[in-house]
């Protein structure tokens, strides 16, 4: 994500805010955004206007503690949150794009003519093959952004741009985030097929008793048992930044959404091994209307600390996922499957689903990747328990 | 409540899960899953939506009554004729 247009402000100036109260919609190739604030306060200034296109991490507004802090909004600076001495609400976060903007890998820099082109307007332009010498930029001092190579692609290969224009912003967000994992994290793949007939009796047993509202699905237990092998296993979980692996305190829970019409979002539950399996589900079940109503917080999809992408409860039986930067390991779970099963002595049929991790070699080896699944097996093995 | 009734509500709620699904272009054999793409969480939700319209909280085992409009407008109609 590079940049964001605010289409709301939700407070005046002379508001007082909390931290994490929600100030303002930003529309995003990932759908509206919602935007917190990171700040208490009151609200002194609304710096963005409606309708302005903001590079992320450019100050949208400014917040006071009652004194004037006299702050100059500074000129935006790419995939840079404000520090929080500016006291201003940020624009949308640089979600996971922003570690990439310093590749652990030297690479070819782009002349210096085109020294006024964001990190990830240098990206698309070096993965296009396009000269950064012919792009006109829009940004701020004449600076090349995203869109103007983008612009610029457009003309050198003319799409056509589907009817909904945000489904294909949202291919490209996906696109973008998805190659450069590819491109930066050496994956490796660890499966495992664990029997998951005692969960599905457990949880239909559970569900018959409660009315539809408060019933839960497979998945959220799948969400929980991830979040509980996440625990135990602290190298899967946390983000890959500049500096190397820094393992994650919380356990925060990505989960692949797919939007109707298109396109994948995958906004994180916090602190998800903390939470009741209730909890979990009506956590998932709020983001996932949300997200498909393109009302997710900005925060959401940034907190995430392992990925869990699910192929539902019928479909097909393996995944073999990409990692969701700057995360370190993606659960891939397929459909539920009937299939012979030992048991004791015998074979029947039974229930099984089979887990695959994606995990940055970077970072772990097979012994933990196996570790994790294991753990899962366990907590599936002990569903009253979650 | 007769069938047309219980279906135009099935629809209405059908599509206030999934909005881009327009009622006027459901066939009344479309599949929720396969034709109509929809989720677990979304049958959940239209589950429990139709729980809070009409009363009938509609078990899991018997989910797959309700998966093509015309199935579920005849099931939820005499789920209502039932009596308490």
């Amino acid at each position: 994500m590079e940049a964001g247009t605010l289409v709301e402000w939700l407070v005046n100036p002379g508001d007082t805010v909390a931290r994490g109260d929600v100030v303002a919609v930003v529309e995003t190739q990932k759908g509206a955004i919602e935007i917190e604030v990171f700040e208490a306060g009151t609200v002194t200034e609304l710096l963005a206007e409606i309708g302005q296109t903001l590079p992320v991490g450019a100050p949208m507004a400014r917040i006071g503690d009652g004194e004037e802090t006299g702050a100059e909004p500074k000129p935006p600076e790419e995939e840079t949150r404000p520090a929080p001495k500016e006291r201003s609400a940020p624009a949308p976060p640089a979600e996971a794009e922003a570690p990439s903007e310093k590749p652990a890998q030297p690479r070819q820099e782009p002349p210096a003519s085109a020294a006024g082109a964001s990190p990830a307007a240098r990206r698309a332009a070096q993965e296009a093959g396009i000269d950064l010498v012919q792009v006109k930029g829009s940004g701020p001092q004449g600076a090349i952004v995203l869109a103007d190579v983008e612009a610029q692609m457009g003309q050198a290969t003319p799409t056509s741009r589907p009817a909904g224009e945000g489904l294909s912003d949202m291919r490209q967000a996906v696109a973008a985030a998805m190659s450069r994992s590819k491109r930066e994290i050496p994956h490796f793949y660890v499966s495992h097929t664990v029997e998951t007939q005692p969960v599905s009796e457990w949880l239909a047993q559970q569900n018959a008793e409660r009315p539809p509202a408060e019933r839960i699905l497979l998945g959220a237990v799948f969400v929980k048992a991830a979040a509980m092998a996440a625990r135990q296993v602290a190298a899967l979980n946390g983000h890959f930044t500049e500096g190397g692996f820094v393992p994650s305190e919380t356990v925060n829970i990505g989960m692949v959404i797919s939007l109707r019409g298109g396109g994948l979002v995958a906004p994180a539950l916090a602190d998800v091994d903390k939470m009741s399996l209730s909890d979990v589900m009506a956590g998932l079940r709020d983001m996932v209307t949300r997200a498909r109503s393109g009302r997710l917080r900005g925060s959401e999809l940034t907190r995430g600390t392992l990925t869990v992408s699910s192929l539902g409860e019928d479909g097909a039986e393996d995944m073999t996922g990409v990692i969701f930067p700057p995360q370190v390991a993606l659960l891939a779970v397929g459909a539920p499957q009937i299939r012979p099963w030992v048991t004791g002595a015998g074979v029947e049929p039974r229930q099984v689903t089979t887990l695959v991790l994606s995990a940055d070699h970077r970072v772990c080896d097979g012994r933990q990747a196996s570790r994790f699944l294991v753990a899962i097996q366990d907590c599936l093995a002990r569903p009253e328990e979650l | 409540m007769t069938e047309t009734e219980t279906r135009a509500i099935f629809l209405e709620e059908l599509n206030r899960v999934a909005p881009d699904i327009d009622p006027a272009t459901v066939r009344d054999t479309d599949h929720l899953q396969d034709d109509l793409d929809l989720d677990s969480m979304d049958i959940l939700n239209l589950v429990t939506a139709l729980h809070a319209r009409l009363g009938v909280s509609i078990p899991e085992s018997d989910y797959k009554e309700i998966e093509t409009p015309r199935k579920a407008s005849g099931y939820l109609a005499r789920r209502l004729r039932e009596p308490e």
